[in-house]
């Protein structure tokens, strides 16, 4: 049993994948001969190969499309885009192709291509390298979208992933990437589409994913100390299946829900889980679902990123709002 | 059909790697003129880019991207250009930044991370630096037109890299400055990565200029190394493209001296011995020797120019040190012209989580 970080989780779940299934081929910009700019594919080229492991040229489009044209001809392709921001020259093929191909033939065709993507901000990086991408692939019907949380997380969630018959865009939060956990090699956590309570509590519920989930569970370690409030944290794992029924049973509990994801705060995730609950839980509800999200803005140069993503303290103001909804 | 086939991996070159001349410069009598001019910005340059380096890893800036080795394609390329020319360049041309003029405080402050694409650029006819690779090319093309029904006479620049020549916006972009007969320059600087990349995996053609023959567009090579053989070929591109013979696409043939970004470690995918190789061809180095042998040298001249690239490094430094951030409020500030309510809402939670006035 070993404790690896994220990225060493994902380059043993490609590497395992690749194993167990000759037809899986890894391939983006800088994957092959350097490994990865993060170094999350390190040595699947020396070890499967240049057929099975290797580098494109510099163009995101080609990247998408020339897999889905290998999914057609029996393939399991796991391209990567090197960046969040650069999934957007892609986008033509994701929206229009890889997340419709299944529907376009009928059933006919599957798409068992899943696209990581390192993602999201905190990290400090330069411009266009730290969207939240996440919205933009759950409104596209057709697609998966998976966000892992931490290493063993990622390790399983890829498996299934790769194993998936259907476009998985896999987003990995960049931030959680050197962060260790205990990994065991062959085994699996909860499937896809099946979000986990990472802490219980009976005050709040907090619904979050990816690398807020950490962040989370700090603020209610703090929640605890200070205020004496127990947060649940749900980390939902995957938004495309969404599991509602595990944030439903929380709410029940908890009758408060705040949402909290780094992407802006228009049409995110918060919006969905808000509009679901209002539906669906009503009567369960002591107080509207709230969100401590990013702004409406374009992501911030990364000497003021801190400021701009939600934290403990943008969380837990929120969570002290949501308590003020007393029912009379 | 011959162009195609030729397998022509000459390139024009006026100076070669032992500063001696290999075509008549006399051609133009002028160029022995500014070429002082060209080395002086050539050492600021490099010593521009050492400072920054240095910067990073002094923890001031969060991240810079090296140009050592280009900074002969990049100075004779802007040198051949008027100030009023439009440039919309990639991310590594600090040399035709310092060429126009551009503060060195407002580079410095984009790779510290105070703010996004650069500070002063756009008064010097630069559009800010532009990170997804390959984009910007389109917008030199649309500049390029305006600049036609403007009749300005201006020539437009795009500056892009050998990667950048996969993507599929570059390949729009040579296509619809050739159907459009615009007034625009592709200049490629061929430093040989794309990151971790080398050419031979970016593209199977022969050259990077022997695209031009499919999109019906002039192409020259040139020894991207030699200032001179840059600034010719700039020169003779921007005088055609303002006598309405459309666009050309030259490929400098240079190298990427040092590694990708400060983030980057090449030699995890390239041999010293090739970087070797290629210092032996520095582009300073050679306009030194050539102005050494053909009686143009005098000591000031160095002089002057270390004097030049140690103000600036100092201008450099001070901008740039524990330099403050802005007022996080201005996120809000510059989405639309007016700030929506919502947006006005979102600047009062974090002007109250921050404790500031709204
Ligand atoms: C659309 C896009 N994809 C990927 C990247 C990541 N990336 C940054 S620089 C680079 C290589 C660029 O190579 P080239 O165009 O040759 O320019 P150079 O960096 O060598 O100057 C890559 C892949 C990016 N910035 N934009």
């Amino acid at each position: 049993m070993a404790q690896l970080t994220m990225v060493e989780a994902i380059n043993a779940a490609l590497s395992d994948a690749m194993q167990t299934d000759e037809q899986v081929v890894v391939f983006g910009q800088d994957v092959a001969r350097q490994g990865g700019v993060f170094r999350v594919t390190e040595g699947l080229q020396e070890r499967f190969g240049d057929n099975r492991c290797f580098d494109m040229p510099l163009a995101e489009s080609a990247i998408i499309g020339s897999a889905i044209g290998m999914a057609i001809r029996g393939f399991r392709p796991v391209p990567e885009i090197q960046f969040d921001g650069f999934t957007f020259p892609a986008f033509e093929q994701i929206a229009s192709h890889l997340a419709k191909y299944r529907n376009r033939s009928r059933g006919l065709l599957a798409m068992p291509i899943t696209v990581r993507v390192p993602s999201f901000g905190g990290i400090g990086s330069p411009e266009h390298h730290s969207e939240s991408t996440e919205t933009l692939w759950v409104h596209t019907a057709g697609l998966k979208v998976v966000v892992p949380s931490s290493a063993a997380d990622a390790y399983s969630l890829l498996l299934d992933s790769i194993e998936c018959d259907d476009p998985v865009i896999f987003l990995e939060p960049k931030r959680r990437y050197w962060a260790r956990e205990e990994v065991v090699r062959g085994t699996r956590r909860e499937p896809i589409g099946r979000a986990v309570v990472r802490r219980t509590g009976t005050t709040v519920s907090v619904v979050t994913y990816g690398g807020l989930v950490a962040v989370a569970l700090e603020a209610a370690r703090i929640a605890e100390e200070q205020h004496g409030w127990h947060l649940e944290v749900i980390d939902l794992r995957s938004l495309v299946p969404l599991d509602f029924d595990t944030v439903a049973t929380s709410i029940i509990k908890t009758g408060r829900c705040v949402v909290f994801h780094e992407g802006p705060r228009t049409l995110g995730m918060g919006a969905e889980i808000a509009a679901r609950a209002q539906e669906e839980l009503f009567w369960n509800m002591e107080a509207p679902v709230l969100r401590a999200t990013g702004f409406d803005t374009p992501y911030p140069p990364g000497r003021l990123e801190h400021l701009w993503l939600p934290g403990v303290d943008r969380l837990l103001d929120t969570v002290k709002q949501s308590l003020s909804y007393d029912r009379i | 059909m011959d162009t195609l086939i030729e397998n022509n991996l000459q390139f024009l070159q006026f100076i070669d790697e032992n500063g001696v001349a290999t075509r008549a410069l006399e051609r133009d009598k002028s160029l022995s003129n500014v070429l002082p001019g060209m080395y002086a910005t050539m050492v600021a340059a490099r010593q521009v880019d050492e400072e920054m380096i240095n910067l990073q890893r002094q923890g001031q800036l969060a991240l810079y991207p090296s140009a050592r080795g280009q900074e002969g394609a990049q100075v004779g390329c802007a040198s051949a250009l008027r100030e009023t020319d439009w440039l919309f360049p990639q991310y590594r041309e600090i040399g035709v930044f310092l060429h126009r003029g551009i503060d060195v405080r407002g580079i410095g402050l984009a790779w510290r991370g105070t703010w996004h694409g650069g500070d002063g650029f756009l008064e010097r006819a630069v559009a800010p630096m532009s990170i997804p690779i390959g984009t910007q090319a389109l917008h030199a093309v649309g500049a390029a037109m305006a600049s036609k029904w403007l009749a300005d006479e201006g020539v437009t620049v795009a500056f892009i890299g050998d990667g950048a020549t996969s993507e599929g916006d570059v390949h729009e972009a040579m296509n619809l400055a050739a159907v459009k007969k615009s007034p625009c320059i592709f200049f490629v600087q061929n430093n040989q990565w794309a990151i971790s990349t080398p050419l031979a995996d970016q593209t199977a053609a022969p050259s990077l200029a022997s695209k031009g023959v499919g999109y019906g567009m002039s192409a020259v090579r040139v020894d991207g190394n030699d200032v001179v053989a840059c600034h010719v070929a700039v020169s003779e591109a921007a005088a055609r493209a303002r006598s309405g013979q459309g666009p050309t696409l030259i490929e400098a043939v240079t190298y990427r001296l040092g590694a990708h970004t400060t983030a980057d470690d090449p030699s995890r995918y390239r041999d010293d011995a090739e970087v070797t190789s290629w210092e032996a061809r520095d582009p300073i180095a050679r306009v030194k020797k050539f102005l050494e042998t053909s009686g143009h040298w005098h000591d000031d001249l160095e002089v002057a120019a270390l004097a030049t690239a140690a103000e600036l490094r100092h201008r450099l430094r001070e901008a740039v040190v524990d330099a403050p951030d802005p007022s996080p409020l201005e996120f809000f500030d510059h989405v639309f012209t007016q700030p929506t309510a919502e947006l006005e809402s979102q600047r009062q939670l974090l002007a109250a989580e921050l404790e500031l006035e709204g």
